[in-house]
């Protein structure tokens, strides 16, 4: 392994404080992080967040549960569908609601599609902050059909609010088994050239080895979860945790690393992608037709064709849709903490229901927000160009980190 | 892998309750959720029940996932205090979640950090103080976080207004050309 030292450096005349960030090309987003360098070598750093701030827990206490699902595309906007999925989810188990066969099929093969739209984007943008360019060619290729998809499934590419309480927007279009499997085939061919061109590139794994070491025990400290976590050694993944969906039926491996460097967490997602390529093919067969909202209308959006044809959908649609106390959907009054394997980590959902159509307290448990502060005390002692590098494999998304 | 084994709850709730009769130590209650059990105690015995999560052999509850805090000034059913500090912790050897709920009151909205028990609990304590007002006593870096440093109020409390206060007319603008704060 290539040993690099770690030198730690005190501050005398030479030191100087830099600024990147919180506009800049390397920074992914508008995150800002101050340092005080000596010649290269960073001795203190500190990371500044919140210039992307919405308040979306404080809009979540003022709308009701379907219309949130708009507000949860904006928080990794790289993997909308996931969001939407992580909230359905959780404000079903709040209701207690279990959605029919088909709905679950769908909402399954979408998530290991967006996590693989989610992961595409940053191996190729960690690569090319590196220096090269052609790997995020090829994956904003990839990435790219997988959006088209996205649009004849959703109607929309990026805010796509798929999901409602109990249910799904709408149907699958006709030729998505079709269309899907082509583009997995072609996904298969550039997984294999990623691993290719990377893992035995001397100038990436100079780069990449041994820099911004994660241990195990740091990893569960700061409660790091997801792809960067299986970096680590900590074999976590709420799909094998507590089986939501249907990934209880799915033969899949999760990839473990203990290496827990910026190389450790490149090749999780790369294996990753590989599993989820896997998944869906397995998803694919099991759907079959039927139904796919739940079938109590009082707390279940009935599908628009009905809602414009027959009476009694229209109007249980104002039940649901109008706003004031008797209308909407009512929950148990509780509180409840479910989360989703998003493609950063462990997306949770604390809802704090009061009886009324909107939910009293929203808390969103992003993991890009648990996963960035490691990244300080990671920096202590390292390199300035260490930095492009850690934070490319970190994958920290402004939006669901700032909300 | 991490795999959930709800059986080990049993033991969970036995330990604990063990420690509250041991340790002058108050349980509000013990509620059962979906997949994981909520302890409720007073704010300042919250750190130590959280140390004993940790530290106990037969549990180490050694993953941090989530600090969070509720306002339940306008909630229908009544709470002892008016806030609640909720900490969300994961055992992998028991393969189960808790969560440990301290209620805070209005008055003196203070409870003891537990940014030195876990890393992860840093910025989830800023944040909880940044929106909620809450005091983390010995926490190393008690700032305001999502919100600007010259910010007043919380604007996650039940009573601060959807629309503001009015901050947004009196943030300082900034002209490029004159490089001068003005309002």
């Amino acid at each position: 392994m290539y040993s690099y030292d770690k030198e730690v450096v005190e501050r005398d005349e030479n030191t100087v404080h830099m600024n990147v960030g919180p506009s800049h090309p390397a920074m992914h987003g508008t995150l800002r992080v101050k340092m005080e360098v000596k010649g290269e070598r960073i001795i203190k750093t500190e990371q500044e967040i919140g210039f992307l701030h919405t308040g979306f827990e404080k809009l979540g206490e003022n709308r009701s549960y379907n219309q949130f699902i708009t507000l949860t595309d904006r928080l990794n906007y790289f993997s909308p569908l996931s969001n939407n999925i992580g909230f359905a989810l959780a404000s079903e188990e709040l209701l207690g609601i279990t959605v029919p066969r088909r709905c679950q099929v769908i909402r399954t093969i979408l998530a290991e599609m967006s996590r693989l739209a989610d992961h595409s984007l940053c191996v190729g943008a960690m690569t090319m902050d590196l220096g090269a360019f052609s790997s995020i060619l090829w994956t904003f290729v990839e990435r790219e059909k997988l959006y088209d998809v996205f649009e004849a499934v959703t109607g929309t590419r990026l805010t796509s609010s798929y999901t409602r309480v109990g249910g799904l927007a709408f149907d699958l279009p006709a030729d998505f088994v079709k269309r899907v499997t082509g583009i997995l085939d072609s996904m298969d061919k550039t997984i294999d050239n990623l691993r290719k061109s990377f893992y035995q590139n001397r100038i990436f794994l100079d780069r990449c080895e041994g820099i911004g070491v994660i241990t195990k025990e740091m990893a569960m400290s700061y409660g790091i979860t997801g792809p960067m976590g299986r970096a680590s050694g900590v074999p976590y993944d709420i799909r094998k945790f507590r089986p939501y969906m249907i990934y209880n039926e799915l033969k899949f491996d999760t990839p473990l690393y203990t290496q827990g460097d910026t190389l450790a967490r490149y090749k999780v997602r790369i294996d990753e992608m590989a599993e989820s390529i896997s998944m869906v093919r397995q998803a694919m067969k099991l759907l079959e037709p039927g139904p796919i909202n739940y079938e109590d209308q009082k707390r279940t959006l009935p599908d628009k064709t009905s809602t414009y044809r027959d009476m009694e959908s229209l109007i249980h649609h104002f039940k649901l849709v109008m706003p004031g106390e008797d209308h909407g959907i009512h929950a148990p009054v509780i509180d409840q903490y479910s989360s989703t394997e998003a493609p950063n980590g462990e997306l949770g959902f604390h809802l704090v229901s009061d009886g009324t159509s909107s939910p009293y307290r929203v808390r969103i448990r992003p993991p890009s927000f648990i996963n960035y502060p490691v990244l300080s005390t990671l920096l202590k002692g390292s390199m300035l160009a260490d930095l492009v590098a850690i934070l490319g494999s970190f994958n920290i998304i402004a939006g669901e980190l700032d909300r | 892998m991490i795999i959930q084994q709800t059986e080990n709850h049993l033991a969970l709730i036995a330990k604990v309750e063990a420690y509250a009769e041991e340790r002058p130590l108050t349980l509000l209650g013990r509620e059962e959720k979906s997949h994981y059990h909520q302890f409720k105690v007073k704010g300042l015995d919250a750190k130590n029940l959280i140390r004993f999560l940790r530290d106990d052999p037969a549990l180490e509850f050694a993953m941090f996932i989530d600090l969070t805090a509720v306002d339940y000034l306008k909630y229908p059913i009544a709470q002892p205090e008016r806030f609640a500090v909720i900490t969300t912790l994961l055992s992998p050897k028991l393969g189960i979640r808790v969560q440990v709920k301290a209620f805070v009151a209005d008055a003196d909205a203070r409870l003891p950090s537990i940014a030195d028990l876990y890393d992860g609990a840093n910025w989830t304590e800023r944040e909880v103080w940044d929106l909620y007002g809450i005091e983390f006593l010995g926490h190393p870096d008690l700032k305001r976080i999502l919100m600007p440093d010259d910010y007043e109020g919380h604007p996650l409390r039940k009573d601060y207004p959807l629309k503001g206060r009015g901050e947004r007319g009196n943030f300082p603008v900034y002209h490029a050309t004159t490089q001068k704060g003005g309002t």
